[in-house]
């Protein structure tokens, strides 16, 4: 009687399991197949071996990758010391930072980088004077108007991240057991703390990094070349060529984020196992 | 002035007062138990020893040094947590080495300190293990020695057993007395539980809602309670009350039948004290002196001991004897009278701040 139920239970899961797998590989599958179909009645990798032909693919994909791991760094050196202070000494403000880091969705892009575009245009001037050109003026600040941009996007996937993996461990105690052992703050963040974040952090790093390789409206109206731009202008004139791009893009991002976790995984063991 | 002054300590926090005229003077490595039910200020105050917490008022001394506002990490205060607080991220030995790697120590020091402070607490196999491949017991060990490792001037532990099952505290809680007698290191332990002050310290401190109850030796906090609230949660006294009769001859009326104390009251003729009378010397025939009669409510035969409660008028008293097989033992609803010594009685002090380390 409760082992049926139990096997009925599991049936069910193994139910929404298969229908959540056709729901995120259907679309995967169908570009895929669609990629490989430019040549009439066969299957071939013709749409690749041209995509891979424009220069500007490797280009653009390489220019956001780039921005993806700045703004992963930015990111987590603005989330982490944050909510690791709201953590430890005004815990009641938690839900506030938590809708400040939720306003992404709530405010569109576009909204966003036209905020940016008004501001940044003119120069930074306090009562009339000007201190700082005009941020939008050439493509180097413009790429940290960008990456800035991104990092706002990042909030609430990187807040989210770094909050649950804080609260997973003892924040107040291991500060303060390392505090009394002599350690300062940068100490306690990078060797206590961070550490103990690295699955955190990198699901975070995964989520920042498939938001900002994808991203279309910031860069499009910033005028960034980066693989969103690329990939859309490709769409308007080419057919096969997108769906092969968009699934190499999807690897490509995957072998990423393997590389990343490669390369951070610096002490075994790790915080997957505390406590 | 002793190795660690606290004078006049205060803590409020924005809607209470956790800690009050809190005195105490510590010596060299001497064991303080800071003993008290929950909530009544003990972590708080070991918090402000190790610079967790900032006094409101008061004063704090380390070896004739004002450290009253020094952040902690400059202290040189070791500091044990309930729940170990191990760094996941780290080994075992890593975790010890960690407050000399912080102070720059080179790597052949931090490796021999490892190793004696493993042998220390007889975990040497285990210093590549992470904490979560200890047992509760095995981690509380490494969090004592990882707190060692520094040669702290002042070991601080904050029910360093409450997490660990009974057998272990048992015997943790003598490693850890045999450890700080070994090293001599100055050490105040917190704790709720009456026996682990009693069998650990060099004295006790008793606090009852922020305030310092009573300070004195184990022996002196449990056969001489000076407050109702040292009584009743230290011991197994009976506690009356009792109205002075003659306070130069000691003299008193307890539920309508008179006793005499071995001491004179510092009371006036007339008004109530609280009184306790100790059960372990109360017997049936050769008690002493004194004696109270009245009626038996129950006798409870525990094996080795014979637990009777006896009403007097309103309230009720309990004594053990010793289990006789010659003994005829007393029945319900029997009239008896007991008997004990003078110094049986104690006269109790309504709880309020006392002025200790004079004591
Ligand atoms: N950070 C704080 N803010 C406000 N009040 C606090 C704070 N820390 C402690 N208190 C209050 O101070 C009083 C003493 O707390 P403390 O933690 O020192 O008690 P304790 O004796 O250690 O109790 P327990 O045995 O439960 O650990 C309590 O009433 C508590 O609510
Ligand atoms: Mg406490």
């Amino acid at each position: 009687m409760k082992s049926a139920k139990l096997r009925r239970v599991s049936w069910l899961s193994w139910i929404v399991i298969v229908v959540g797998a056709i729901y995120f590989l259907a679309p995967l599958v169908g570009t895929f197949e669609y990629s490989l179909t430019a040549l009439r009645d066969q299957y071939s990798f013709a749409a690749y071996e041209r995509a891979f032909a424009d220069p500007r693919f490797v280009q653009s994909f390489g220019y956001s990758m780039l921005l993806a791991l700045a703004t992963i760094v930015c990111s987590i050196l603005l989330i982490v010391p944050t909510a690791y202070w709201v953590h430890l000494y005004v815990p009641q403000i938690r839900p506030l930072v938590e809708g400040i880091t939720l306003l992404p969705f709530v405010v569109p892009a576009i909204v966003l980088v036209f905020g940016f575009i008004k501001i940044y245009s003119r120069p930074l001037e306090i009562m009339n004077i000007p201190l700082v050109p005009p941020l939008l003026s050439t493509i180097e600040s413009t790429n940290i108007v960008l990456i800035a941009g991104y990092t706002v996007l990042s909030l609430p996937y990187m807040y989210r991240a770094v909050d649950n993996g804080l609260r997973a461990i003892d924040v107040r105690r291991l500060t303060e057991a390392a505090q009394s052992l002599g350690a300062g703050w940068g100490t306690i963040l990078f060797r206590i703390i961070l550490p103990n974040l690295r699955t955190a952090l990198l699901s975070g790093a995964l989520l920042t990094f498939a938001i900002v390789v994808g991203e279309l409206t910031l860069a499009t109206f910033l005028g960034i070349p980066a693989f969103g731009p690329y990939l859309q202008q490709l769409g308007q004139h080419k057919a096969y060529e997108p769906a092969a791009l968009a699934i190499v893009s999807f690897l490509l991002t995957w072998v990423a984020l393997v590389l990343i976790s490669i390369v951070t995984r610096g002490n075994a063991g790790s915080a997957a196992g505390s406590h | 002035m002793g190795f660690l002054d606290l004078e006049n300590i205060q803590k409020k926090f924005a809607t209470s007062t956790a800690v009050e005229n809190f005195n105490l003077s510590v010596e060299r490595g001497e064991f303080v138990s800071f003993l008290g039910p929950s909530g009544c200020g003990k972590t708080t105050t070991l918090r402000m020893i190790a610079g967790f917490e900032l006094p409101t008022a008061g004063i704090i001394r380390l070896e004739g040094v004002d450290i009253s506002n020094r952040p902690p990490n400059k202290r040189n205060v070791g500091m044990v947590f309930q729940s170990y607080a191990l760094f996941p991220n780290m080994t075992v030995a890593d975790n010890i080495a960690f407050g000399l790697q912080v102070s720059g120590k080179s790597k052949e020091q931090k490796s021999k300190r490892v190793e004696e402070m493993l042998r220390l607490i007889h975990l040497p196999q285990l210093g590549a293990r992470y904490p979560y491949q200890l047992s509760g017991g095995q981690q509380q060990r490494v969090a004592l020695a990882r707190a060692l490792a520094i040669q702290p001037q002042v070991l601080l532990l904050d029910e360093p057993l409450s997490a660990l099952d009974a057998k272990i505290r048992v015997s943790l809680r003598h490693e850890i007395r045999s450890i700080q007698q070994h090293l001599g290191i100055t050490t105040i332990y917190v704790t709720h539980d009456q026996e682990e002050a009693m069998s650990l310290s060099d004295r006790i401190v008793v606090m009852s809602e922020g305030r310092m109850e009573q300070v004195g030796t184990p022996f002196e906090i449990y056969n001489f309670p000076r407050t109702q609230f040292v009584a009743s949660f230290v011991g197994t006294l009976n506690q009356l009350q009792a109205r002075v009769l003659d306070p130069a001859g000691g003299k008193l009326e307890l539920e309508g039948q008179t006793v005499h104390i071995a001491k004179a009251i510092d009371k006036m003729a007339g008004e109530t004290v609280a009184v306790a009378l100790r059960p372990e010397m109360i017997g049936l025939d050769d008690g002493g002196e004194e004696q109270l009669s009245g009626t038996v409510e129950d006798s409870t035969f525990l094996g080795s001991i014979v637990r009777t409660r006896l009403r007097l008028r309103d309230s009720v008293i309990s004594f053990d004897v010793f289990n006789n097989p010659n003994l005829s033992l007393p029945r319900r609803d029997d009239k008896i009278t007991v008997k004990f010594p003078r110094d049986a009685v104690l006269i109790l002090q309504s709880s309020g701040a006392i002025h200790a380390g004079t004591e």
